[in-house]
């Protein structure tokens, strides 16, 4: 191959765009990267850096428009001082600059704590403001609304896998507009992160925890969703596309999903017979171990007085380290849990065998909190990874 | 007054220098006078700064097209090459450059002397410092050359870092070593500045680099060893599976994320104290005034290294660590804003009816102010939490701290180099090629990072071997800005060269400065100090008289008492 002078291409012109996003479509399918249709969401409006959309992708999400707006405003407070800063740095250098070799300082004081306590006060409100602002929205950013929409996220190198409330799964993030959505953020393998720039949210994706993302997409659209935390040799193949749909009726006709093999809750149930039904009962009165109906989302105490929630992690962890957090009347604090770990007997694979318990026990509680649809019924023998 | 002939003796040139007394390859490698120490890590962290510099460029060439430029000679690198350049760009230039530049090249020379003192209070230790800085990036370097490269990233998270099959265990070990190298020079300056001050000179005579590299000291002592123990911890989790940072055998990665910022980000503070300190006394020498607010500055860097102990946990705003604690971070976060900002306007009133010289040292100075000045402000959108969560790990990082680490220490090293230069090989520079460089590195340095501003806020990550197509163009304007840079930086380090050997002779004390180390003559005495130097404050620049026949600055007792001009300020005590 022979090196050519690389030359300055401005990619501006949509045509230009789209050429090159073919290109690019063909490199990945090439490496057997999981980039979809190349998404193309965000011309750029104006050249004028002083205009928030000079800075950011369009906003499509609640509180994009304050993240937005915060922005400018420490763009804009920023910018007064380090133009003072520059002007007074300037003026001093040519007005007192030295002339003709002759040193001539001219007297003045060299401290003042009036001033020095003043400027170092005075900006200290606008940190304040900076700080408040800042910390209000990521508030909202972090709590989710009650009729909020459970997605499960499963990044993995290099490719994502989305998980619907009915058991679907899709490798691009297919969102309703104005519906809110909880991800739930698991890993297969190393640190990952979810980032969607025109939602403004990014959440870091830790192996062996779960993280959530809580996002209202307000406004229908493609927009792109990458990796964000570096993962290995494919960490910039692991982009994909985040579809807002205008309804309900509009995604469900327009995504191809794939139907899950087994219903997740499902092979929850038949893993609880073959591990857990000897000690758990699911008839509300308690055997060895706590009732499993019971369980999920309920809040109670350690035997050390701890307080817990079960979400998933709890449950992930009691399934795994037993004796962390003993239920209270269940055996004393420190002791050995009477349960065994079953590490290495229940995959711990995201979208595995625990989420299937996990499943299980929100089907105990409420069944139509989880799907029940599936291509084909469990097979006789013990599903895969139960030993 | 002392008589002429002794005078000519302290102040001429000298016929013994410490660069002169002895020769031959032993007489450097097994000194320990801390000026030869301070020109072998000169040497060796310049070397540190090219490689990386490489690393950059290459990495800068790659991303001129979206899906990965060819390179002369070479080709298409691949993700892996490119993963590689990138943390190798990182590693080196964080543990063997940047940390150890200003105090391990220019403290090391300009520290005793300051102090008015013969040496550090432990000579073997420093020098042990910097054969542990050659073994650590010897590691480093065997990453490379043995370990099939590195491509975690120069932050080592798990559990990537054990997964990956490259040389993690080398590089970390190299890490390791490079803390302890770091250690050892710390603990130096604590126990020199406290123990061996020059008759008289209490802590606030003592000049605010002295200061700077005290807080930094600080910082090193206390901050490294858990740097050492994270590291350590990772070999044995990649070699013993123990089950601290990795999920697979019940670890957990954010503890790794927790351990290292607990170190890194305390280090941010080692990168730009120094810096700053360098600044203080540039800007107060060139502009011939008592550095404004003395100690306002002076306690500044300590807020500053007190503070940089509770903020790191705004480098994991996004890793899922509690809501509560996010707060508290971003909340500690902006206090730093205060003590940095407080420096900036010190030393613009320092400069109010200054009598102000534009040569290299005080060109670099005034870039340090504006580079540092949009690094510190971006800060700002970085420590406002919903602000951060859209630009973490975006190129709005990448430009920050660049701005802070290159358009800080970096311009601070040079325009410091550019300052001692005289006094270390007692030759001065090319003035006009000094600022040409300067403005080279200047207009590089913006062109290369501000366009990462705009990518970043428009959500291109980092460490992306290939990326959107829209980005192109800002990228192709920051590769052409990065070689710019790197010409400047060059041409700045050509002229230094130059003039060390070719110069022309430059006399004890050429810009009037008031510290101590100017009282010795340039090169330095192996001693420092033929004479016991006279305790003037270290901003009195009143005190110093202008001598005709050594063409050189001395101090007022030294001159001869018929031409000393009557003093202009009162003196302060």
């Amino acid at each position: 191959m022979i090196w050519q002078f690389p030359t300055l291409t401005a990619l501006q012109s949509t045509e230009a765009l789209e050429q090159l996003a073919i290109k690019q479509r063909v490199i990945d399918s090439s490496l057997g990267g999981t980039v979809p249709e190349y998404v193309l969401e965000r011309k750029i409006e104006t050249s004028n850096p002083f205009n928030q959309a000079y800075w950011f992708p369009e906003q499509a999400s609640t509180y994009a428009e304050s993240v937005d707006s915060l922005y400018m405003d420490i763009f804009f407070i920023s910018l007064v001082f380090f133009v003072a800063i520059v002007a007074v740095m300037v003026y001093f250098c040519i007005v007192y600059r030295r002339k003709g070799g002759v040193i001539a300082p001219q007297p003045s004081s060299s401290h003042n704590t009036t001033i020095e306590i003043l400027w170092s006060v005075l900006p200290s409100i606008l940190l304040v403001y900076m700080f408040v602002e800042g910390a209000g929205t990521f508030w909202e950013m972090k709590v989710p609304k009650t009729d909020s929409e459970e997605i499960q996220v499963i990044a993995y190198k290099y490719g994502w896998q989305f998980i619907y409330p009915n058991g679907d799964t899709t490798s691009e993030l297919h969102l309703v507009q104005d519906q809110p959505v909880v991800l739930k953020l698991q890993s297969k393998d190393v640190l990952h992160s979810f980032f969607v720039p025109a939602f403004r949210q990014k959440q870091d994706i830790v192996p062996g925890r779960y993280t959530t993302a809580y996002i209202e997409p307000n406004k229908a659209g493609q927009y792109r969703l990458s990796c964000n935390e570096y993962c290995g040799d494919g960490h910039s193949k692991m982009r994909t596309a985040c579809i807002v749909h205008v309804s309900q009726e509009d995604r469900l006709a327009n995504t191809e999903w794939k139907k899950p093999e087994y219903s997740a809750w499902e092979n929850g149930e038949h893993l609880y017979k073959i591990h857990c039904a000897g000690c758990h009962n699911i008839n509300s009165i308690a055997g060895t171990g706590p009732a499993l109906n019971l369980t999920w989302n309920r809040e109670g105490k350690t035997a050390g007085g701890e307080a817990f929630k079960a979400n998933e992690t709890y449950i992930k962890e009691s399934i795994l380290y037993p004796s962390k957090k003993i239920v209270e009347g269940f055996g004393a604090e420190g002791s050995i849990s009477k349960m065994n770990s079953f590490k290495g007997i229940l995959s711990e694979t995201p979208g595995g065998d625990i989420d299937h318990v996990i499943a299980f026990l929100r089907y105990l509680q409420d069944p139509d909190s989880v799907s029940s649809e599936k291509l084909k019924d469990l097979p006789e023998e013990k599903p895969a990874a139960a030993e | 007054m002392v008589d002429k002939t002794q005078r000519n003796k302290i102040f001429g040139t000298p016929e013994t220098t410490f660069l002169n007394h002895s020769k031959g390859f032993a007489s450097w490698a097994f000194t320990v006078d801390h000026k030869r120490i301070g020109i072998m890590y000169m040497i060796g962290v310049t070397i540190a700064l090219f490689l990386a510099g490489f690393f950059a460029l290459v990495l800068r060439s790659h991303l001129f097209s979206f899906d990965g430029q060819g390179l002369p000679f070479y080709g298409k690198l691949s993700n892996a090459d490119y993963n590689q350049m990138f943390t190798l760009h990182g590693a080196v230039m964080v543990f063997s450059f940047i940390i150890p530049s200003i105090p391990g090249a220019l403290g090391n020379i300009v520290l005793p002397m300051m102090l008015g003192t013969k040496d550090v209070a432990f000579p073997r230790m420093n020098l042990a410092s910097f054969y542990l800085w050659i073994i650590g990036t010897g590691c480093l370097l065997a990453a490379i050359l043995f370990g099939g490269g590195l491509d975690t990233g120069w932050t080592f998270y798990t559990p990537y870092s054990i997964e990956t099959d490259t040389g993690v265990i080398y590089a970390t070990f190299g890490a390791f070593i490079l803390g302890f190298s770091s250690i050892f020079t710390g603990l130096n300056f604590l126990v020199t500045v406290n123990t061996m001050r020059a008759k008289g000179q209490t802590w606030f005579k003592l000049p605010l680099f002295i200061w700077s590299l005290y807080a930094t000291a600080i910082i090193q002592v206390l901050a490294t060893p858990v740097l050492g123990i994270t590291l350590l911890m990772l070999i044995a989790e990649s070699t013993l599976h123990i089950g601290i940072f990795d999920p697979r055998y019940g670890g957990d990665p954010v503890l790794f994320q927790h351990f290292f910022w607990f170190y890194s980000h305390p280090a941010v503070y080692i990168m730009i104290l120094p810096a700053m300190g360098v600044i203080s006394e540039l800007i107060s020498v060139y502009s011939q005034k008592r550095i404004f607010g003395y100690s306002f500055i002076a306690f500044s860097s300590v807020a500053i290294a007190l503070l940089g102990f509770l903020v790191w946990g705004h480098h994991m705003f996004t890793s899922g660590q509690s809501v509560v604690m996010t707060l508290i971070f971003s909340a500690i976060t902006f206090t730093v804003a205060i003590p940095s900002a407080v420096k900036v306007f010190n030393w613009l009133a320092t400069l109010y009816k200054g009598s102000i010289l534009l040569n290299t040292p005080m060109c670099y100075a005034l870039a340090f102010i504006f580079l540092f000045g949009i690094g510190g402000l971006t800060g700002l959108f970085l420590g406002a939490l919903s602000v951060d969560i859209h630009l973490h790990d975006t190129y709005f990082v990448v430009a920050h701290f660049h701005f802070v680490m290159v358009g800080g220490t970096l311009t601070a090293l040079l325009g410091g180099l550019y300052h001692w230069w005289p006094k270390i090989f007692g030759r001065m520079y090319n003035d006009t090629l000094g600022r040409v460089s300067c403005f080279l590195v200047f207009v590089g340095f913006n062109v290369t990072f501000f366009p990462q501003f705009v990518m970043g806020a428009r959500g291109m990550p980092r460490r992306y071997a290939q990326y959107d197509p829209e980005f192109q163009i800002f990228h192709q304007i920051s590769t052409i800005g990065a070689f710019v840079l790197g010409f400047g930086i060059l041409g700045a380090f050509l002229v230094l060269v130059h003039a060390a050997f070719y110069g022309k002779l430059a006399g004890a004390n050429p810009f009037k400065a008031a510290s101590l180390e100017w009282q010795s003559s340039s090169p330095p005495d192996f001693h420092n100090f033929t004479h016991t130097p006279i305790l003037n404050d270290p901003y009195d620049f009143d005190a110093l008289v202008y001598d005709e026949e050594l063409d050189t600055y001395i101090s007022r007792e030294f001159a001869d008492p018929a031409k000393v001009p009557p003093r202009k300020e009162p003196v302060h005590h």
